[in-house]
């Protein structure tokens, strides 16, 4: 019983964290019809912003993260200025070789810089080992994680449901030529949120790092669990990615203790049998 | 004898709105028949439903007494139904003598032959040239369809259904952004069908409905409103006041 | 000189295909199939090697142009038809079938019969969805080929095959002189077949529902049975390319199977430009030349410019190369015609 539990939290710990990179995915994909397959690099470069300024500039562990937040915010918004705003028209497939694109650069800067090992996180000694709650022995840095992930979901839905950017948002989400049409200024909503979600991404993989590893490979290993994420919550809202995150995270988690042999192929199967399901494809789902 | 095309209480709904509901109408072989009524009153979703690219929500759909309405679209084709689109659907890359031959090719059943070429098809580019001929659009056979002007992109929508030798033949507002000068000319085209076609037309100028239709159905938000010949219904005081009323609304 | 323009603006016309309803080899064209991989031969004799993996990344890129390129089917999975195709021949060959031929049409078989599996879910689904779909069934076979290590060898690949003669009378030898004129024959066969069924009616449909899909119904057309059709001959076509792969390298790894070899050959085709057919030939050609280049330098090198030169081809050059230069020409002649 303890076993599953302890299961159960690492299971809800990654998926938040899955959740937390991917819900820009969903905004971006949503709001722009733009698939953003190298969204998992603004994850991996917030994880080594976080790193290395921690090794070269002697921040804190509670002063990098912020800075991946903001770091990966401000390049985000760079990138959608400059290139990615010019392929909202075109079709995924333009889109997609544009991504693969992006990712290859990162991996490749990555590796040459960084080289290509696992980077090590030194974590602040109150989140190290693990916390006795409500008589089950649980990691500090997970607990953290799920409380900053809680804490950013309720921020969001906020900020979605009760205040003018998030009216607007949404109004553009559902339609985005009426929403320019009533004067919201839908060019700047999108830089807006797009920055939005890549700074999430980078504080996910800020906080993935010590959970999931960090490494230049990470944008393309994990791709698959951010679409799948997106696909099965839908794009376009916070809510379906939340408990599409939490699922996978629980789902995976288990599958890897449980049936180690067949997990990944699980998963991949899990996707092609969604996708074939609800035809209507990733856009069909909108809440 | 048996009415070339007759629908039974035919309907599509989508949630609380109702494009079409309880259309029941019969038209008989070699008819010149015009679908009329205001914007919305669901003549194009009538249409979708008769072809095929819309599944009805109810009724049936009867080709030459043939119930085909759980046929999918390239098999009523087969069994002589044929349409043109109210927006042109073409093949922005193919010249106007590939589209139309494209579209003789599958009549004939010869889309999967791959141990020809196309241009050792002798008999059906002749075909296809007579057809562009009688469209008078032969000069325009090796131009590609998205340099043509939009006129002649009508044309080309129309030889493409021409080319599939219909027996029924569905015309979408065949003269929509065509300029009045010329759609006259089109209409004689479609007039000088031989009477073994039957032709059920959706038209919004009334010079040409009167001028060329022998029976006229009115549609009205969804509904059969009546049916009848032009005079019939130039004289009808519901249709006037269909369409005077939106005049004064619209 | 005026033949030589003639075929290369054939070549790489904007309407793709247009040169081929003539379908006559212009005789520029003919001379270049049987001088190229002659003087190949003649001049390089050390890069042989070199030049078969050439040879195959044009059949496995010349089947995706056939799915991607005229039938319009977006897919980021080719790979699991070209690893099925390379493990199917190099299965038979472990297992004493060693003849080359019956083993390419095994692969062919194989990989057909997975692929018209796959089309079938995938005539249905958006752009989007089938990008996902292929990706996420190339993911799968690939995690089924690692688990089934005692079948496939898993990371260690498959080896230990020894083929048997081509035609009865050519042992594959070490200079690879043999492997090089087998996989030359299979691509100049894979060309020819690929030409006639592109300007067949069979290839106008395919191009039709590219076009357009909406109209392709109204013409009569069977359009998912078509694109079944399309696909599962794409994908018997890779895996003729894979089980080339494995008879002359006479080794199967499971990165023939992986995401990295479909992201490839995806480039590849691109690069060239899709849809018309020798764009496929000119963007292998060049990748396998550039990685052969960079990867010996440094492979992260090769991941860098791959990827810049990807983002420089969706940015620029949109079409690939040849759709590049026949913008070109489009501009001179423009240019011309305004100033005489």
């Amino acid at each position: 019983m303890e076993q599953l539990i302890g299961v159960l939290f690492d299971g809800v710990a990654y998926g938040s964290l899955l959740f937390l990179v991917s819900v820009g995915l969903s905004v971006t994909l949503g709001l722009m019809n733009f698939v953003h397959l190298a969204h998992g690099v603004f994850a991996m470069l917030g994880g080594y912003l976080m790193v290395r300024s921690m090794a070269l500039w002697g921040l804190s562990y509670w002063e990098a993260l912020p800075l991946a937040f903001v770091g990966m915010a401000v390049l985000g918004a760079a990138l959608e200025r400059l290139l990615y705003r010019h392929f909202y028209k075109a079709g995924p497939l333009d889109q997609t070789l544009l991504c693969i694109g992006i990712i290859l650069i990162a991996m490749a800067s990555a590796t040459y810089v960084w080289g290509p090992q696992q980077q090590s996180v030194m974590l602040p000694d109150r989140l190290r080992g693990n916390a006795e709650l409500l008589g089950l022995s649980l990691g500090r840095l997970r607990l953290f994680v799920v409380a900053v992930v809680a804490l950013i979901t309720l921020a969001l839905a906020y900020l979605i449901e009760r205040t003018r950017f998030g009216a607007q948002v949404r109004a553009a989400v559902d339609n985005r030529d009426a929403a320019a049409g009533l004067g919201i200024g839908v060019d700047g909503l999108f830089t807006l949120c797009f920055a939005l979600g890549t700074g999430l991404a980078g504080l996910g993989g800020a906080l993935a790092a010590d959970v999931l590893g960090l490494d230049p490979s990470f944008p393309i290993k994990y791709m698959v669990y951010f679409l799948l994420v997106v696909a099965v919550g839908g794009a376009g809202t916070i809510k379906g990615p939340l408990i599409a995150g939490l699922l996978l995270g629980v789902c995976d988690v288990a599958g890897k203790y449980y049936v180690p042999e067949a997990s990944a192929f699980a998963i991949y199967l899990m996707m092609v049998v969604l996708l074939i399901a609800f035809p209507a494809g990733l856009y069909g789902r909108r809440a | 004898m048996t009415p070339a095309l007759r629908t039974d209480g035919l309907g599509k709904r989508w949630g609380a709105f109702e494009a079409n509901s309880d259309i029941s109408l019969s038209i008989p072989q070699g008819a010149r028949h015009a679908l009329i009524g205001p914007n919305g009153a669901g003549k194009s979703t009538f249409i979708h439903l008769l072809t095929g690219y819309l599944r009805p929500s109810a009724g049936k759909v009867y080709l030459d007494g043939e119930c085909i309405t759980a046929l999918p679209q390239h098999q009523r084709v087969r069994r002589g139904m044929a349409r043109t689109f109210q927006v042109n659907q073409l093949f922005p890359d193919f010249t106007v003598l590939e589209s139309v031959l494209m579209a003789i090719f599958e009549r004939k059943g010869l889309g999967t032959l791959w141990r020809r070429t196309v241009a050792s098809m002798a008999a059906e580019i002749d075909e296809a040239q007579a057809l562009l001929q009688s469209l008078r659009l032969q000069r325009e056979a090796d131009t590609r369809t998205c340099e043509l002007p939009y006129g002649k992109q009508r044309l080309v929508e129309i030889a493409l259904a021409l080319a599939a030798r219909p027996k029924l033949l569905l015309l979408d507002e065949p003269a929509a952004g065509i300029p009045t000068s010329e759609s006259g000319e089109l209409f004689e085209v479609i007039a000088s069908l031989p009477r073994a076609v039957t032709i059920l037309f959706i038209e919004h100028d009334m010079d040409l409905v009167f001028r060329f239709a022998e029976q006229i159905t009115v549609l009205v938000g969804g509904r059969l409103l009546t049916q009848g010949t032009p005079d019939e219904i130039a004289a009808d005081p519901r249709v006037k006041e269909v369409y005077l009323g939106e005049a004064e609304h619209g | 000189m005026n033949a030589m323009r003639l075929w290369l603006a054939g070549l790489v016309s904007p309407t793709p295909g247009r040169h081929l309803l003539r379908a006559r080899w212009g005789t520029v064209e003919r001379l270049l199939w049987v001088l190229l991989p002659v003087a190949v031969f003649v001049f390089f004799p050390g890069h042989l090697l070199l030049a078969t993996q050439i040879a195959i990344a044009c059949v496995f890129a010349l089947s995706l142009d056939l799915v991607l390129g005229y039938a319009g089917i977006v897919t980021l999975g080719h790979a699991a038809s070209f690893g099925l195709g390379a493990y199917t021949a190099g299965l038979l060959a472990v297992h004493g079938w060693t003849e080359p031929f019956s083993g390419l049409v095994a692969a062919a078989l194989v990989a057909a019969v997975v692929g018209g599996l796959t089309a079938c879910l995938l005539v249905r689904l958006g752009d989007l969805s089938r990008l996902m779909v292929t990706m996420g069934i190339g993911l799968m076979l690939f995690e089924a080929a690692n688990k089934a290590a005692s079948i496939t060898g898993g990371l260690d690949g498959l080896s230990g095959m020894q083929m048997g003669r081509v035609l009865g009378l050519f042992e594959f030898d070490v200079a690879g002189q043999v492997g090089y004129w087998y996989s030359v024959g299979v691509l100049l066969v894979v060309f020819l077949f690929l030409r006639q069924l592109v300007a067949s009616p069979f290839g106008l449909s395919l191009r039709a529902i590219h076009q357009c899909v909406g109209r392709a119904p109204s013409l009569g057309m069977p359009v998912g049975a078509r694109l079944v059709a399309a696909y599962t001959l794409g994908a018997a076509l890779a895996g003729v390319a894979g089980a080339l792969l494995a008879q002359t390298t006479q080794f199967v790894g499971l990165d023939s199977l992986g995401f990295n070899r479909s992201a490839d050959v995806l480039v590849m085709l691109m690069l060239g430009g899709a849809g018309r057919l020798y764009g496929a030939l000119f963007g292998s050609a060049l990748f396998m030349l550039a990685h052969d280049l960079l990867a010996s330098l440094n492979p992260v090198y090769w991941q860098f410019w791959i990827g810049i030169m990807l983002v420089a081809l969706v940015v620029f050059a949109r079409g690939g190369l040849t759709a590049w230069y026949a913008r070109l020409r489009q501009t001179i002649r423009t240019h011309r015609s305004l100033h005489p």
